[in-house]
């Protein structure tokens, strides 16, 4: 049995940096994905918004757990064999899209009417029209819940762990199967997952009710 | 690994490039699965019904108490929203013990769950009770209704109206997020596809039924939810 030292500690702290590098990746992934998923959910075809719809659902609709264990296996029947880092890469990026292209949808269908019927009456097609009329009035809207959404997902690279990714909450397994301080470990892990959520949260509160004003 | 182990695994990898599905191994298991979805199912009402009163308990907490106890109650929504559950999970788990506390997977997992929609719940329960205005009430009184009526439509129905879209997607992440329960062995649907994938060797195709059966339930309470709404809390057309 080890004692738990600063090496222990500092070891825990070091992977820190890979449940900051999963939550930024798997963002940037889910940003890709979710903007095609916003742009379907308000098209004016029936098709697409049907299609992206079913998309949000199935996944609103399982567990991350499973998305990410599917994730896991999946790419494995067409002869990819993947490693938790990419199976953690993938699952989250889709789990992100559908969430993200949800959010993303609301704040595009608040910009007013208005705005759309002016932009058309200009002469703008679809891509001018989403690019400088819609995009830059929906994005004010969208940066509260897309940071809220920022918090769920770095909380979401905890489950990374289960499908053997070493990130903060696996590195504070390994520790505590050789140390077993189980107490003091996963405080000190909730400790640093609190610190970096908390701030995020503190902001997309504070954004809203200043957005909730401004509306009025 | 042994050496023979590993070269049947890597012979058995390159020939998965055609792989041959067998979801018969899975649906044999049937009973153990339908077992592990009625725990789930169980499992989150419980949390849901134990958690309501945290929330609604909380909630007056926050709305009418003193300040040390409104400030406690910040502290645990913002620890609780802030926090992986599988850390808080674990925590509950591995670390009672410690401080001599020792729990079932099962206790751990109902309680991990109650800590955790409790403080989502408060929110949801404090909007609930904000919404409804003093004006109403006296509007109540001087139409001559009794102090049940009032009760009963100006406040219990307006605030169950106001909360029911929040707190039924409460419920179904929480039933979704108790499959990492799973990671401490609580019997539930998670753990059972574990077990069944480590005694068939199909991870996917035990994964993917497990996934529809999680679809299925919520798809189901959308629906359920959905059409109680439309009938029973259909708001007065203006």
């Amino acid at each position: 049995m080890r004692e738990l030292g600063p090496n222990e500690i500092l070891f825990i702290l070091a992977a820190v940096r890979w449940t900051l590098l999963l939550s930024i990746t798997a963002f940037l992934g889910g940003a890709m994905g979710g903007v095609p998923v916003a742009l379907a959910r308000t098209s004016e075809f029936r098709w697409m918004r049907l299609t992206a719809t079913g998309y949000i659902k199935i996944f609103q609709g399982t567990p991350l757990l499973m998305q990410l264990f599917l994730a896991f296996f999946v790419p494995g029947l067409f002869g990819w064999s993947v490693d938790p880092w990419m199976a953690a890469v993938l699952g989250l990026s889709l789990h992100a899209s559908a969430f993200l292209g949800e959010i993303w949808r609301g704040a595009i269908e608040s910009v007013p009417r208005g705005q759309w019927e002016a932009a058309a009456s200009l002469g703008l097609h679809y891509s001018p029209k989403m690019a400088l009329v819609v995009a830059p009035q929906a994005m004010r809207i969208a940066i509260p819940p897309t940071i809220g959404f920022l918090v769920q997902l770095v909380k979401g690279t905890s489950l990374a762990s289960i499908i053997g990714f070493v990130e903060l909450t696996r590195a504070a397994q390994v520790i505590n199967n050789a140390t077993f301080k189980p107490f003091t470990i996963f405080a000190l892990v909730a400790l640093v997952y609190f610190l970096i959520c908390w701030p995020m949260s503190a902001y997309s509160k504070r954004m809203e009710r200043k957005l909730l004003i401004a509306s009025r | 690994m042994r050496w023979w182990t590993r070269s049947a695994r890597l012979t058995k990898r390159v020939s998965r490039v055609s792989y041959e599905f067998d979801f018969a191994a899975v649906f044999a298991a049937w009973p153990e699965l339908l077992q592990g979805m009625l725990n789930s199912l169980v499992l989150s009402a419980l949390a849901m019904v134990i958690g309501m009163v945290v929330a609604v308990g909380g909630a007056l907490g926050k709305t009418s108490g003193p300040r040390p106890l409104r400030l406690m109650i910040d502290g645990y929504i913002e620890l609780i929203r802030n926090t992986p559950f599988l850390v808080q999970i674990f925590l509950i788990y591995f670390g009672l013990p410690a401080l001599g506390i020792r729990l079932s997977s099962n206790m751990a997992a109902l309680l991990a769950l109650v800590v955790n929609v409790g403080a989502y719940g408060i929110e949801i329960v404090r909007a609930g009770i904000e919404s409804i205005q003093k004006g109403q009430i006296e509007a109540g009184k001087s139409l001559g209704m009794r102090p049940l009526q009032i009760f009963r439509y100006i406040i219990l129905k307006p605030a169950i109206q106001a909360i029911y879209p929040s707190l039924t997607s409460q419920f179904i992440l929480l039933m979704l997020n108790s499959s990492v329960c799973s990671a401490i062995a609580a019997s539930e649907l998670t753990a059972v596809a574990g077990d069944i994938q480590s005694r068939t060797f199909r991870s996917f195709e035990v994964y993917f039924v497990v996934t529809c059966m999680y679809l299925a339930m919520s798809v189901l309470f959308w629906t359920v939810f959905a059409a109680t709404e439309r009938v029973f809390l259909r708001k007065a057309t203006r």
